[in-house]
């Protein structure tokens, strides 16, 4: 739906400035038909579905039942349900925390041209290429406290229970996480860095600016929308964390990891109560929605403006 | 840049509005190829199986039919246990079921019959039901129609229990609580885990409630619960049961990193082969686990099998056994008739048939058949295959696994209720409350 209104202003404005000519108007809006048509079926028509489904209740079998209201009321007087919404504030703080100076100072070592940098990048690189569940089944595997890394090391500081102890395991899947996404984040913020034109540091320098001076006044400012691009993903993304928690730990122990996507599917798709699963549904969809136009709005990144002014 | 970050922001939240319906959609584009004018079409035979060792006895059984009826070929696909029991169910919802159905009997074939998803069998298969153990066919009727056959082995589940850590630690396998506790106890103090257990895997945790709540309160407990009593669980029996696992984990039978071991990846019954763990409650497949995984350590006899202890003073009868009595063929109403009659043509003349039965047998698995106690010891696996076999015929009563009896949403509670029972986070009270409430 959102993407018609800057998608049309923008191929618009790109092939009058092309063409030139005064009665140039561009390829027709028709061709913006076959991406919303997909995003429609595919997007657009399941949500409404969602919404719909959360006023009735359904196990699956059978006829959906109109229910009113009553799904949204299990919802929200669920303590388990309750708990996950918790549970998912807490992971995209934390998971924010540890993932947002990780990638910048990764991003701006890998945009530099230090000695063995491509090697160091081409490992940092590497999860990125993974698979959720490659991920998820390997480190379940090595984090295994009889038969994982801990034996293989004959390492008994590695011997903790990181995946079976209610204490542990949501910290153990937030450093999973931030080792699946500080990658992709890092490159943002390596493409973002290597974008800030040499004479800015050339002059710094001859002001007498330091390494470190240097970063936090022409490298930070220079990358601050860059930082909005990834603190977004970040945010909302990490309301949607679900393959590698599902596999790392399917929810446990007891109920220690089961975020708020988790909960959808196994109340949809292990209790069957597709009413309450879909009305979480829709509420993680709200709660993204807001996130982001939160974080556009605050950052002041509806009005980006060139940030090149000296440069 | 203004452009990109822009982008981005939308492909932000373009990917959570796909993630979000996923709920819907999911059902639709879950696992595997649709075969060819295969599963969901009523006009053809079509049948979904599960992975696994049996996948080649199942295979073996369509082809023979496939041969003799060329004309009337079964689809055959197959599923892993969990993506199957997902897919199942949308494709009974929807109309689309493959003609055999897959199941466990219990609540789930309760929901279907109810729906009219399947066939009332009665009076249809009753030669078929003349090969099985009749204890086990029975499993398969809902308000006593017959709705589904089993089509494999019986699974009890069993003690298991490594006879070299036994002999070096001067235990004797333990047949009454009190011997389970104090053999509890020498493990414990001489560095062994006693009990293998799969926490991650929740349900081998199952097994624990189950033996000890009939062992204390007979089975008359549990179907208070099935049916729907108010207050069911709030029986005596179960919060002693809890309290019984709460010693349990208090006296560190299971070690203390029992949460990070699954069952899937078969780690519990690798403690016990790997000589780190001394016992294993576990169902009777893991017999196939062991015999794969450490093939030498059940050729010299290490490998003990036992039934549950019994539970001083307790009201249960002490060779009760709880497990699944065995996986189930349903008939799908969405069939038409002459496919249904074709598919039951199969269940009479195919399903458990002989070529069958002596493919579950070289694995190592307990077909659901009758008069097998002379064949059985001859066998290579002979001593568990009689022991297993004779355990589930003379159980006066075989109690389906909770999880599979009760309704999906109040299974999942209980599974979660009761790993948090073992973790120490609730007290056996919470668990009868938060039980109870998901009653009637």
């Amino acid at each position: 739906m959102t993407a018609a209104p800057t998608a049309t202003p923008d191929s618009g404005r790109r092939a009058r400035r092309r063409g030139g000519g005064p009665g140039a108007t561009g390829p027709s809006n028709w061709l913006l038909v076959p991406a919303l048509a997909f995003f429609g079926v595919f997007a657009v028509l399941p949500l409404l579905g969602v919404v719909a489904l959360s006023f009735f209740a359904w196990d699956g079998l059978g006829t959906p039942q109109f229910a009113g209201l009553d799904a949204w009321r299990t919802v929200f007087a669920s303590p388990v349900t309750r708990h996950a919404m918790v549970l998912t504030l807490l992971m995209t703080l934390l998971s924010f925390v540890v993932q947002f100076p990780l990638s910048i100072l990764l991003g701006t070592f890998m945009a530099g041209r230090q000695k063995y940098r491509e090697l160091f990048s081409v490992l940092y690189f590497l999860p990125l290429l993974f698979s959720a569940a490659a991920v998820g089944i390997a480190f379940k595997a090595l984090l295994d406290p009889n038969f994982g890394l801990s034996r293989a090391f004959g390492a008994d500081f590695l011997k903790q229970d990181w995946l079976g102890s209610p204490d542990l395991a949501f910290y153990t899947i937030i450093m999973v996480i931030s080792w699946s996404f500080v990658p992709f984040h890092s490159l943002l913020y390596q493409a973002g860095v290597r974008q800030i034109p040499t004479s800015m540091y050339e002059a710094a320098t001859l002001d007498g600016a330091g390494r470190v001076r240097q970063f936090f006044t022409v490298t930070l400012p220079q990358i601050k929308y860059t930082m909005v691009t990834s603190s977004t993903l970040m945010l909302v993304g990490s309301l949607t964390y679900f393959d590698l928690v599902f596999i790392l730990t399917g929810g446990g122990p007891g109920n220690a990891t089961r975020i708020l996507p988790l909960d959808m599917y196994l109340t949809g798709f292990r209790s069957y109560q597709m009413g309450p699963a879909s009305a979480i549904a829709v509420i993680l969809i709200v709660v993204g929605l807001l996130l982001s136009l939160a974080l556009n709005k605050f950052s002041g990144s509806d009005q980006m403006d060139s940030q090149m002014e000296g440069a | 840049m203004t452009r990109i970050t822009r982008r981005t922001t939308l492909l932000g939240l373009m990917g959570l509005g796909v993630a979000a319906p996923a709920a819907v959609t999911l059902s639709a584009c879950g696992g595997g190829a649709q075969p060819t004018g295969g599963a969901g079409s009523p006009s053809s035979l079509s049948v979904w199986a599960l992975t696994g060792a049996k996948q080649d006895t199942y295979q073996l059984t369509f082809d023979s039919w496939n041969e003799d009826n060329p004309d009337d070929q079964f689809a055959v696909e197959y599923f892993a246990n969990d993506s199957y029991k997902e897919k199942i169910r949308t494709a009974i919802g929807a109309g689309n079921a493959p003609t055999l159905i897959f199941n466990w009997a219990g609540g789930t074939l309760a929901d279907y019959a109810a729906n009219g998803s399947i066939v009332d069998l009665s009076g249809q298969v009753d030669d078929v039901l003349s090969r099985t153990i009749e204890s086990i066919g029975q499993v398969g009727q809902v308000d006593g129609a017959q709705y589904a056959v089993p089509n494999n082995d019986t699974q009890p589940v069993i003690l298991y229990y490594n006879t070299a850590l036994f002999e070096e630690h001067g235990v004797t396998p333990p047949t009454t609580w009190d011997e389970l506790m104090s053999a509890v106890e020498t493990f414990s103090g001489a560095g062994v885990t006693p009990i293998a257990l799969a926490g991650q895997s929740v349900w081998p945790e199952l097994m624990y409630i189950q033996y000890l709540t009939d062992r204390i309160g007979g089975e008359g407990v549990f179907q208070k619960v099935l049916d729907g009593e108010a207050e069911a669980w709030s029986d005596p029996a179960v919060t002693s049961a809890l309290d019984h696992i709460q010693q349990l984990v208090d006296a560190g039978a299971f070690g203390s990193g029992f949460g990070s071991v699954a069952a899937d990846s078969g780690a519990d019954a690798a403690l016990v082969h790997t000589g780190q763990a001394a016992m294993l409650l576990q169902g009777s497949w893991v017999y196939g686990t062991f015999k794969q995984d450490a093939p030498d350590f059940v050729a010299d006899g290490s490998l003990g099998f036992m039934n549950f202890p019994a539970v001083e003073d307790g009201a249960g009868d002490p060779a009760n056994i709880v497990g699944n009595p065995a996986n189930f063929w349903a008939v799908s109403a969405d069939a038409a008739e002459e496919v249904q009659q074709l598919a039951i043509q199969y269940l009479n003349e195919y399903n458990l048939n002989e070529e069958m039965v002596e493919s579950f047998l070289g694995m190592g698995a307990i077909p659901a058949v009758q008069g097998l106690e002379e064949e059985l010891g001859e066998l290579e696996d002979g001593d568990f295959l009689s022991f297993a076999y004779d355990m589930v015929l003379s159980a006066p009563h075989f109690q389906l696994s909770w999880d599979q009896a009760l309704p999906a949403a109040p299974a999942q509670q209980l599974l979660t209720s009761l790993s948090q029972i073992f973790l120490g986070e609730i007290e056996p009270a919470d668990f009868v409350a938060t039980m109870n409430g998901t009653l009637g």
